[in-house]
Order: structure tokens, then sequence, then C-alpha cells
């Protein structure tokens, strides 16, 4: 049995890694471009995963069910970006600290209620085997892929299309473009905001569900490791852009990658440098994608963070 | 604690304990009264029930909870700055405490020592620290396990398990500990057959779930199809692994539960005995030495049961293996042995037996490991 | 931002002739209404613990004492507070030019290891030479990191918030290529470090305490910066730049100036927390100067309003919960992420009376009549 690819290795790893890494980036960048769509920014997704991460799988290790735990910890999410969404509606409120204060909520309460579970085991999420044909189990366990990242790369083309072609997406759109204009149009900006943060929220929660559940799938204090500040970063990046997000999240989860995939290879001094690739690589793109003359091509205009 | 002639021939080990503090020229405490009241700190560096290192411990420091007249406290996710001295201190001042186990090895310089300089009644005991009786205070004691036997007793089953011959490890930072872990769960396998390597891919924190389960799936990439790992926590690795296929050699605690089907066996840490042993002593009057260090035949570290999976030959052969290292006096790292780099380690005839401090300084790999330290 | 323009007016309507005991009203907003929110905070948390079967009392009487209770305490709390208030600097100053960066952990853990790497070169000096040598070396190196987020924003509008937080992550992997690889210490064994800095190249502690002297040059800088804000053109500039970039601009303010200078400023503060981490506390540098103080400076900033002057008191709130810490868990069996609960709810309560600014009557001069 000779299992050696040699160099494959590390295509093969980066695809795996993507198809692995990607999800919570994905999730969580869904959800805050409909926040951010709508005009307001939510830095505090990082608590609201982690958050999502344990009740997830605080709910199927009691009820042997990981798609009940799914089902809370969007729901745990959705609390969340609706109390962030009514707090940031008062006037004067700076929604960036209001973010940044409730992450610290999110993780407080999460590691509060969450040690009970770090000993038990909860079920996984299933995944489906994409590889079977290829007969080469390193190709097969990169393309064992599960269900929620094909959830998160439909609800992408989704979200893509329902910005751009529903009436839902013009009012978000809208009210984030002016509350203004929203106002003249008779739309109330205070509650879509809530509502899109709210939905951001729950995005985010499943995001987290899916660390704990699916991959790595276990509850602990460590379980996050900025994926939600990350996610928000690539917002940006992809331009608040559906579709894009999915591509980021993915070129993201591939370079996470590629550190320990050089390890295996043999490419072993420096690992640290290697392991900073997808940061260096996302501010590259963003300074190259930047432009000090306009604003950024897509940016919401009543956000506070492009503004 | 147990004074059996296994024990007695380590004389820096866990028969001092019970009171034979005349060794090596270390200073001879005075015998202190007997005590019928004494309050124990435990600090952690992370969560105390994280499947790992700190669990370990705690375990360690719940077993103490029965002595009568003994008190723990414990305080967890403490980080090496400023704020274990002020945790110590405040352990002090607020609890009574006069025994101190601060667990994590970067305690030690430069927190642990300010602290004995200031507070010198108070005894403070730290695992895997380095104590020199020249360099440090005599109220600073350390103590760890060698439990990169351990590790060289997963090498051997998993040298009978592995079909690829290739083996895999997850480890945090190439420090001596986890070196000497590395290339003892490598010259395990290659006891069974020389031909083994073993892939190591350094994750660079000491507890990162995501990293450590993709630096697990490189390694079965790789063809790894045993793998154990150094980490704080060793759940993710145990349990990616075990859904990749491969077999698994536990660390720091029994994580057999979490793989039962692929859970060969594993190196768990004993520290309730150890702790035990220390604070009977301490109620009793009797000195606990500044060195301390122990094995498998001195209960400091102890195997988990193996695995459903281990073959009978595998399981005779780290029967046997146990038995050797058992007697004492067992050599991992002995000549010929060169580093990865060519480098000699030991000349034929020349070994590092288990107590040899010198293995705690341990900078290399050795050959058929796969990977460098920087 | 908004605010800082309405603060501006409200100053200059004050210095126009107003008596004062409006004057003292306006002034008194900015302290009950926060002080009201705390306490609002506080019993939320109260009611929290109450659903948990502990008492508050209990909890909030340990928070004094492992607090604030004893000369112990303050010590605790104020060794605590020193690094925090320089993290809290690196955020209000760009804060003042509309700037979020809350990438400071970058440049403290940065100065660290360019005081540690300095400090093994000047290994000979004498202190008076090596400490500000080592010093200059930190500010210098988290200035030109946090200043480089202010040119990007500034010369290739590159949004400040995220390369902030991208170049922490990229300088604590910076940090670990360094101490445990080239400069690593051979002797530092299980906790790779730079070599240990001498005697002499070890801050002490101020006279009669057990603090270093990180807390007095911390005050001194938020003192120096609110100078700077309050009472300097520059100050004064960046005040107009931070309400209306566009306006700033237009009436010739040097804004591309005043960025990188609020910047860099900065991330000299957040420098100098790494050198003291260094030189006070690890005698080395390794990676436990990555101990998040960069981001608790964060929240303290947001809390204190980006106010130089309120850094100080919102530091030694924030430090003397996390005092309490250990005493919490151990007193009432409650987890470490206790504090970090009450935190949370003491923020959101805070950032909440946001809202309540100009809301109340007795607060707002230009109401008593009508």
């Amino acid at each position: 049995m000779d299992n050696d690819i040699g160099l494959w290795a590390i295509p093969i790893a980066i695809l795996g890694g993507a198809i692995r890494v990607s999800t919570p980036f994905l999730f969580v960048s869904l959800g805050e471009v409909l926040t951010e769509r709508s005009g307001r920014i939510n830095l505090g997704l990082e608590g609201t995963l982690v958050f999502g991460a344990m009740s997830g799988y605080a709910v199927a290790c009691l009820t042997g069910s990981a798609w009940a735990g799914v089902a809370v910890a969007a729901l745990a999410g959705a609390v969340f970006g609706l109390v962030h969404g009514l707090i940031c509606s008062l006037p004067k409120v700076n929604d960036i600290a209001i973010g940044i204060a409730m992450m610290l909520l999110g993780m407080g309460l999460a590691f509060y209620f969450g040690k009970p579970f770090i000993q038990p085991v909860a079920p996984d999420l299933p995944s489906i085997p994409f590889g079977g044909w290829s007969g080469l189990p390193q190709l097969e366990a990169a393309l064992n892929v599960n269900v929620l990242f094909l959830i998160g790369a439909a609800l992408s083309v989704f979200f893509w299309w329902m910005l751009r072609s529903t009436r839902i997406g013009l009012i978000l759109r809208v009210v984030g473009d002016s509350t203004d204009a929203a106002r003249a149009m008779g739309l109330r900006p205070a509650i879509i905001r809530t509502l899109a943060t709210g939905a951001g929220g729950a995005m985010a929660g499943v995001g987290g569900a899916y660390l704990s559940l699916y991959y790595p799938g276990s509850w602990n204090e460590g379980i996050s490791s900025g994926q939600g500040l990350m996610a928000v970063a690539l917002v940006i990046f992809a331009r608040w852009n559906p579709i894009a997000c999915f591509f980021a999240a993915l070129l993201f989860g591939g370079a996470g990658a590629l550190g320990p995939a050089l390890q295996s290879v043999g490419v072993s001094s420096g690992y640290y440098l290697f392991y900073a690739a997808p940061y260096v690589l996302t501010l590259g793109v963003m300074i190259a994608i930047s432009s000090p003359s306009r604003a950024m091509t897509g940016a919401p205009g009543e956000l506070s963070l492009t503004k | 604690m147990s004074t059996s002639s296994l024990s007695r021939r380590h004389f820096l080990m866990g028969t001092a304990l019970a009171g034979s503090a005349a060794f090596l020229g270390l200073p001879r405490m005075a015998r202190a009264e007997a005590l019928d009241k004494l309050t124990v700190g435990f600090i952690y560096v992370g969560p105390k029930d994280d499947y790992g290192y700190n669990q370990a411990h705690a375990e360690g420091a719940a077993a103490l909870k029965s002595i009568p007249g003994v008190t723990v406290v414990e305080e967890e996710n403490v980080p090496e700055t400023i704020d274990v001295q002020k945790t110590m201190e405040s352990m002090i001042n607020f609890d009574g405490a006069t025994l101190l186990f601060p667990t994590s090895f970067g305690y030690f310089d430069p927190h642990i020592l300010e602290m004995a300089a200031k507070y010198p009644d108070v005894r403070f005991e730290h695992a895997g620290g380095m104590w020199q009786a020249d360099k440090h205070p005599t109220n600073v004691g350390s103590y760890f396990g060698y439990i990169g036997m351990g590790q060289y007793l997963n090498g051997v089953v998993a040298g009978h398990m592995t079909k690829t011959k290739k083996i895999g490890f997850v480890a945090a930072k190439p420090i001596p500990q986890v070196l000497l872990n590395v290339n003892s769960f490598l010259l395990g396998a290659r006891s069974v057959d020389p031909t083994i390597t073993c892939q190591v891919i350094f994750t660079g924190e000491w507890s990162l779930a995501v990293k450590e389960a993709e630096a697990t799936n490189a390694l079965c990439d790789a063809g790894c199809d045993v793998i154990t790992c150094h980490v704080d926590s060793p759940k993710v690795v145990i349990e990616t692994a075990a859904g990749r296929g491969a077999y698994v050699c536990g660390y720091h605690a029994n994580q057999s539960s979490l793989a039962p089907d692929k859970y060969l066996t594993g190196a768990e840490w004993n520290w309730s005995k150890v702790y035990t042993d220390m604070i009977t002593a301490t109620m009793a009057g009797e000195p606990i030495p500044n060195f301390v260090r122990g094995g498998l035949a001195e209960g400091f570290i102890k195997m988990s049961p193996l695995g459903p999976a281990v073959t009978p030959e595998a399981k005779a052969d780290f029967e046997a293996k146990q038995a050797e290292i058992l007697k004492g006096g067992f050599a991992v790292i002995k000549g010929p042995l060169k580093d990865n780099k060519g480098n000699v380690i030991a000349a034929e005839g020349e070994a590092f037996v288990e107590t040899d401090v010198k293995l705690e300084s341990m900078d290399y790999l050795v050959e058929g490991v796969l990977g460098s330290t920087s | 931002m908004a605010d800082v323009t309405a603060m501006v007016q409200a100053g200059a309507r004050a210095g126009a002739g107003e008596g004062w005991r409006a004057a003292l009203a306006r002034k008194s907003e900015a302290v009950v209404l926060p002080v009201g929110a705390l306490l609002a905070g506080l019993a939320i948390f109260g009611f929290f613990l109450m659903t948990q079967g502990k008492s508050p009392a209990e909890f909030y009487g340990l928070v004094y004492k492992a607090g604030f209770g004893s000369w112990f305490s303050w010590q605790n709390t104020l060794s605590r507070a020193a690094p925090l208030l320089f993290a809290a600097l690196c955020v209000a100053l760009p804060a003042r030019l509309g700037l979020v960066v809350i990438g400071g952990e970058g440049a403290i853990v940065l100065g660290g290891v360019a005081a540690g790497a300095l400090g093994v070169v000047l290994s000979g000096a004498s202190s008076w030479v090596g400490l500000p040598l080592m010093a200059l070396a930190a500010a210098l190196v988290g200035g030109l990191w946090i200043g480089t987020v202010g040119a990007l924003r500034h010369y290739r509008g590159v949004n400040e918030t995220i390369a902030s937080l991208l170049m922490s992550y990229i300088a604590i992997a910076l940090m670990n290529h360094i101490v445990e690889g080239p400069l690593r210490d051979p002797a530092s064994l299980n906790k790779p470090s730079t070599a240990p800095l001498p005697d002499a190249l070890r801050v002490g502690n101020i006279p009669g305490a057990e603090l270093h002297w990180g807390l007095p040059v911390g005050i001194l800088c938020c003192i120096l910066s609110w100078a700077l804000i309050d009472r300097t053109t520059w100050g004064f500039a960046a005040r107009i730049a931070g309400g209306n970039v566009r306006a700033a601009q237009v009436q010739g303010l040097p804004v591309g100036r005043l960025i990188l200078g609020f910047t860099a400023l900065g991330g000299a503060f957040a420098g100098l927390a790494g050198f003291f981490e260094t030189s006070a506390v690890l005698g080395s540098a390794n990676a436990s100067l990555a101990a998040g103080y960069g981001f608790t400076g964060i929240l303290i900033a947001f809390l204190a309003r980006h106010n130089p002057l309120a850094i100080i008191p919102v530091a030694c709130l924030l430090a003397g919960f996390e005092a309490s810490s250990g005493l919490i868990q151990r007193r009432m069996d409650l987890p470490d992420a206790t504090v970090l609960v009450l935190q949370g709810f003491v923020f959101v309560a805070i950032l909440l009376s946001d809202a309540l600014y100009g809301r109340f009557k007795i607060f707002t001069p230009e109401r008593w009549r009508t």
C-alpha cells in the first residue's frame, strides 16, 4: 500500500483545508454581508460564533442530535444579533464599541455555561463523500464535504441573487446606502437594520456550531482562534458581495492549510511565517484593491467603518 | 507511598519524598513539626478540564481534597505574566497558602523565582523546572516525570501497528520536553522496525484547535497511520486522527473514550500519586526534596490500558519493554545514534539513561524524524 | 466623531459667559452618566448571579477586597493597569481623528521584542544608557507598526480597523518566529525566550511599592496625550479633522501628517507597554508578551470616550475586576469566565448610556428655562 503522493500533498491539502476550514468564515461573513449591507457593522460576531459553538455543542450533547444543536446555535446567534441591533438603534451609540463589548459578553457567557460540556462527546454533523472515485485516500478525505459547507455555498448564491433582484435585497441596499432615502421611501431603517443584524447573528451562530460539531468537532475555550473577527475582515475584502465572500473564505481556509502541509512535505523551518500567510495574503489584497481617492466600491454608504 | 526496592535505586526520586532527604549534597532541611492544617494552591495555565496537561494536574489536586486537614485552592486560565505572580501572592495573602503548585513551565522564571524571594516561608513546587542548588532559592522545588518513556512505549505499539511504516506526531513547540517525546516515540517504533519514520508537525501554540486538526489531517495525508501528540489538549488530535482512520496514542491523560476502537495506549501523568506523597510528607513534617523526578517505576507516569485493536505480538512486546523500563536505568537515547541533520548524538556504547538531566535540554530530532527544530 | 464637534461647540458655549452652575452641570454629565451606567451594569450582573444561585453581595465584597480593599489589592490592580494605559492610548489617539485602530497588540508584542533584542546587544551598558535606548527602540518599532496602518489608510485608503487587526496577527507570528528562531537563547529550554536581560537593564519598582515604573510613565503619557489634544493647535486640528475630514482638508489642515502622527504616537505608546513588559516583568522577550493587553485597551479607550485622562480610572476599574477574578474562583466556586461576563454586562451598560447624553434636563442648561 503506497500512499506517498509527494508534492501533490500540498494542493490536495490546500483544497481539503479550504473546504474544511472555510465554513465558519463563510457563514460569519455571509451574515455580516447582510448586516453591513443594511448599514451597520457587528464586530461582536466573534462572541456570537463562540456562543454558537458552545450552545450548539451543548444541545447536541443533551439531545443527541447535531442538527438540533445547529438550530439552537442559530437561535442564540439571532438573539445576540437582535440585542446588538436594538442597542445600536439608539442614538449616539457607537456600533463598533458595542460590538467589542458584545464580543466579550458572548465569550464570557459561552465559557461560563460551557464548562460542563468540555468533557462530553457530542454527535458530529454528517458529511458527504465526493471523492470515492479517486481511489486516493488523501483526495477522498479532502472531498469529504460537510453539509453545512454546501448550504453555505448555496446561500452565497442565494444572497447574491436576493440582494440583486428581490424586494428584500432592494430594501436592504437602500437602507444601507442612505437613511434619508429609506425614510423617504417609507421604510423604517432602525427595524430593518435590527432584523439584518439578527440574521447576521444567526449565521454566525451556525458558523460556531460547525466548529464545535464538525471541524475540529469539539467544544473547548480555544475553539475559535479569531475566526469571527477575521470573517468581518473578509467581508470588506469581498466588497460586500456574497459570492466573493465564498471565494474569500475558501482562499483564507486554503492559505491556513498551507503551513501544516508544507511541514508534512519537509519545508519545516519558519513555520510561524507560513502560518501568517492568510493574514499577509488578505492584507496584500486589501492594499491592492483599496484606493485613496474614492470610497470602496460596493461599500454601503451608511457604514460607520468606511465613512 | 511505595518504598519498594525498585524505587529506592532512583535516589533522586520518589523515595526521597518519604523522608530520605540527604542526597546529592543538597542542604538538609531542618525537620519541621508535623502539621495539622495545610493550604495548598494550584495554578493552571489553561482550563482544568482540557483532557490534557491541566486536567492531569487538576486530577492530582482533586486527590488531595480527601486528606484530612488539607485545603486545596485552585485558579485556572492564569497567563504567564504578572498575573501569575499576583495569583500566587493572592493565594498566600488571602487564603494562607503555604505550599503552591504553579503547574505551567513558563511560571518558573521569573515569576516563581521572584515570589520565592519575597515569601521565604512559602514553598513553591514547580512542574518541569530545572531547580539548581547554586542558582535558585531553597524554598523552590521542581518535579517532573520521565514521560518520554511513555512515548517510547506508545512508539513500541505504534511500530507494530503501522502498515505504512510512517507514524505522525502533532507537536506544539520545539522545546526539550516535546523533542524528547518525539524522539522517544520514533525510537520506540524503531525498536520494532528500524525503517519506520516519524513525521512531526509543529503548530506553534499550546492550544489551537483548528491548527491541530489541520496538522493531523496533513499527517494523515502524508501517509501516517499512527498518530500521537504533545499539545495541551489532545482531544482534537485524537478525534480527528481517529476520524481519518488512523490509530492514536494518547498523551497527558486517558483519551480512550474519545476513540475506543482506534486508541492503542497512552502516556499519562499520575500526579495524584505524586501530589499525595508530597502532601503526606509535608503534613508529617518531612521536607520535600528540591529536585524530584520519577518515571513509570515510581508511579509518576502510567500507561493507558491497551486498546482492543492492539495485536497479541504488540502486546507481548509492549509488556516486555515495559518490564525492562520498570527495572530502571533504561536508555531510549543510546548509541549509535545521529540526529536528523547527521550529527552524532551518541557514539557506539554511549547511553543517556532516563534519569540523565542532559535529556532535559534536548535540542535535536533523531534520525528518522521528518521535521526541524526551528 | 460627531460628538467631538459637539463637545467643541459645547465648550465654546461654556466659555461664552455661562454661569458656574451651568458649567458644572455640563461637566457632571460626563461623570454621572457613566457612573450610573456602571452601577446599572453591576446590578444586572447581580441578577445574573442570583439566577446562578450565588450571592451578589458576596461577589462584590470579594471584588472590593481583592481589587481595592487593601494596599496589596491596590498594588495588584495597579500593576495590571500599567500596560492597559498604554494599550488604551494606542486606540484613543487615532480615534480622535475618527480612526478605529484595534491592532495595538501587534505594537506591544513587537515593542517588547525590540527591547529584548536591543537588551542583548547592550548587555554591558549601564541603566542610564541602556534603558532609554531600549524604550526608544520599542517606541520606534511600535510607532512604525501602527504608523504603517495610518499610512496605508492615508495613502492607499486601506481600512485601518481591518489592517491593524491583520497586522497584529502578523506581528504575533513574527514575534514567535524571532524568539523561537534567530534570537532564541539556547538556555531558555522549555519557554523559548531571548537571552535574559542583565539586572542593569531591568526596570525596577518605584520606591516604597511593588509597582514598576511603567505605571507612573503610563499615567504621565495619558496626561501628556490629554495636553496634546486639549491644549495644542495640533490637538485642535485633530479634533476638527476627526469631525469631518473633508472640511479639514478644505481648511488646509495637514490631514495626512495628522493621521501619520497620531497613529505613530499611539503605536509608540503601545511599543512602550511592550518595553515595560519585557524589561520590568518578564526579563526577556517571549510569547507571554501576547497577553491580550492590546485588546483590553480597545475597550478601555471606548469606555473612556477616547479621553486620555478618563483612561486612567477606567483602566484601574478593569484591572481591579481582573485582580479579583482569582479570589472569586477560589471562594465562590465560580468559573474564571465569570469576570468576563461581568465585564460584558458593565461595558454594554456603559456604552448604552451614550444614548442618554443630552436627555436629562439637569445636565443641559439650555433647557433649564423651558
